[in-house]
């Protein structure tokens, strides 16, 4: 391997009892994360991010397997972890009683900062995530974006070289969230921290992750770049539309010379589904010319890591998300869903290869 | 893999009892300090129960105010006790309903000084309180014993230490349920009070109210106070208030860290 790894989980799995019920919240976790990744966990509510991300930081112990994190074993020396980990939980950090300075300042106290390092440290947060007009105000008085900043500056104040971030940006405004996306970006690229996070927005995990790992009912059931995934197994949808339906049908055939992919007729227009189209569009264009078929109107629109996860699962992340807290819910309803589906098929098999 | 692969010199922290508990303390009366009106409040209730109560119990015993005073005062300092650390627990559930509770178990903190941090917290306004309530009573003819009154107040502090573990672990045990905390906190400190003897003498009471009351170990850490404050220090009933207050103690703290690990 090239690049030390900074996490190594292996056979990572944890269950509860939950009236009476035996639910596997997280299944058989394996996976690496090399120093100075951007990784992020993305699936819907229930998959078992949060849950592994726990497990990962200290919080629950794996009912079995184990794993390394930042040189240390999560069972056997959790307080070398702990000293060596910042994180993000959920929910507000900062307790609403405290000022957030003086949170700040608890916080380099907890890590065996002194307190002089503590001071220095804290404004310098402060200066870098906006907070310097509440950093007096108690946690209370934050609006939900200041919270969240005060949330990221105290798991940073140690300066851990692994930060944990558990949905960051959930409940907040767009905006915040983007200003929230720039300070991670800036102070990852000021310390070189390694960022593991999860998060159920797509758009997050597609713009900022380097690496994205889908999540579903406690498993990771893909794990590549945003780019890749998209490519390998979504691809670009390109609809061409004709005068008439004569014209749309005889093009299927031109078109299918040049993918491998399936072409359809669908309500008159002609449509697939590729990597790559923004090359197959022109090329499909000059085709259709050169055998006398008019284009009309043709567009290319670019896969989403929702599409991704429909292909692998069969099922929209909003969907998945929807009333699905248990991870063994959804699973009949999944194939079901899968098979009425146009791009299940293909989708199959890459489910499969990928398992 | 070990630290060697770090960029960075590790300069990771270990959990260190000590540091951490009174990092802990710090942190928990930093709100105290920065808004000292809870603390004044906090200051005014034993005032008013002493000025209000103690008139009562002269008026009933016929007993002089000083001899009065002697016996009521270290009865009020334990009561502070039990209900400052027996709350405690709630503060916690406030900690819980945020993140903020969660933070303070991912941090390289020793799981005791949680427990012991906190406890301590509800203790330093009670040792300012108990002095304010000393110099009160003793123009009424209520007499100090210096070394009787420090030693009394670690006592309590120690005391403190295991009502507060223990209600941290009701805390822990009745998460989201904050009515199902009061319910059972309430249950229980109103018969330990009640049987401690702290505000009215058991001696008039039945025979089954005294012998429930010998194995309350809120009635032993009364009992010693009042040796305490009297200046008895070798007092046989010392040792047993000690004794109760350290396994106490002991008992709150291991049910209370077992329940920590085990709550997330």
């Amino acid at each position: 391997m090239a690049k030390e790894s900074i996490i190594q989980a292996q056979g990572l799995t944890k269950r509860f009892t939950v009236k009476g019920k035996t639910v596997e919240a997280v299944t058989d976790l394996a996976f690496e994360v090399a120093r100075g990744e951007l990784v992020a966990f993305l699936g819907p509510n229930g998959a078992g991010k949060s849950t592994s991300l726990r497990m990962l930081t200290t919080l629950i112990p794996p009912t079995s397997g184990t794993a390394r994190v930042v040189g240390f074993d999560i069972l056997k020396q959790p307080a070398e972890v702990r000293a060596r980990i910042g994180y993000v939980g959920q929910l507000t950090s900062g307790s609403f009683s405290q000022r957030a300075r003086d949170e700040l300042l608890s916080q380099g106290a907890f890590y065996g900062m002194s307190k002089a390092a503590a001071r220095a440290r804290a404004d310098e947060l402060i200066e870098s995530l906006d907070l310097a007009g509440f950093a007096t105000r108690s946690v209370q008085q934050l609006s939900g974006g200041q919270k969240r900043r005060l949330d990221v500056a105290l798991g940073l104040m140690h300066a851990p070289p692994l930060l944990f971030l558990d949905e960051p940006s959930t409940g907040l405004d767009p905006q915040s969230r983007a200003n929230l996306w720039q300070h991670i970006i800036d102070l990852r690229a000021r310390y070189g921290t390694t960022v593991f996070l999860t998060t159920h927005y797509l758009e997050e995990a597609d713009r900022y992750a380097e690496r994205v790992m889908v999540m579903d009912k406690g498993r990771v059931i893909a794990d590549d770049t945003a780019a890749r995934l998209k490519a390998e197994l979504a691809g670009d949808v390109l609809t061409f539309g004709f005068a008439d339906r004569t014209d749309a049908a005889a093009a299927v055939a031109v078109v299918q010379r040049l993918t491998d992919r399936e072409v359809r007729l669908v309500e008159g227009t002609v449509v697939v589904t590729a990597s790559g189209g923004d090359a197959l569009l022109p090329a499909a264009v000059r085709a259709l010319d050169a055998a006398g078929l008019t284009v009309q109107t043709a567009t290319g629109v670019p896969p989403t890591l929702d599409d991704v996860f429909l292909a692998l699962t069969g099922r929209t992340l909003r969907e998945a998300g929807e009333g699905e807290e248990e991870p063994d819910e959804a699973d009949d309803k999944a194939d079901a869903s899968a098979e009425a589906s146009g791009t299940a098929a293909q989708v199959a098999e890459a489910t499969g290869a990928k398992r | 893999m070990t630290t060697q692969i770090q960029t960075r010199p590790d300069t990771a922290v270990r959990a260190n009892p000590a540091r951490d508990t009174w990092n802990v303390l710090t942190r928990e009366l930093k709100p105290v300090v920065r808004d000292p009106f809870t603390l004044i409040f906090s200051l005014v209730q034993p005032l008013v129960f002493l000025g209000l109560f103690a008139p009562l119990l002269v008026g009933s015993s016929g007993a002089p105010v000083g001899e009065t005073l002697q016996w009521f005062v270290p009865g009020v300092l334990v009561m502070i006790v039990l209900f400052g650390t027996g709350a405690t627990g709630s503060n916690l559930q406030y900690e819980m309903m945020t993140g903020s509770h969660e933070r303070t178990l991912v941090a390289p903190l020793a799981r005791s000084s949680l427990l012991v941090g906190r406890a301590l917290k509800e203790i330093a306004p009670i040792v300012v309180q108990a002095i304010i309530i000393v110099l009160i009573a003793w123009p009424f003819g209520f007499t100090i014993n210096v070394p009787g009154l420090v030693i009394g107040l670690a006592l309590l502090a120690v005391f403190g230490v295991g009502l507060g573990s223990l209600s941290y672990t009701l805390a822990l045990k009745t998460k989201d349920r904050e009515w199902l905390f009061w319910g059972v906190q309430q249950t229980l400190i109103f018969p330990l009070l009640i049987l401690s003897g702290m505000l009215l003498p058991l001696d008039e009471g039945p025979a089954w109210m005294r012998a429930v009351a010998t194995v309350n170990p809120v009635n032993w850490v009364v009992q010693a106070e009042r040796a305490l404050f009297a200046g008895d220090l070798g007092a046989i009933e010392v040792l047993w208030g000690w004794l109760a207050a350290v396994v106490l103690a002991a008992i709150g703290l291991a049910v209370g860290i077992r329940a920590m690990r085990r709550s997330t």
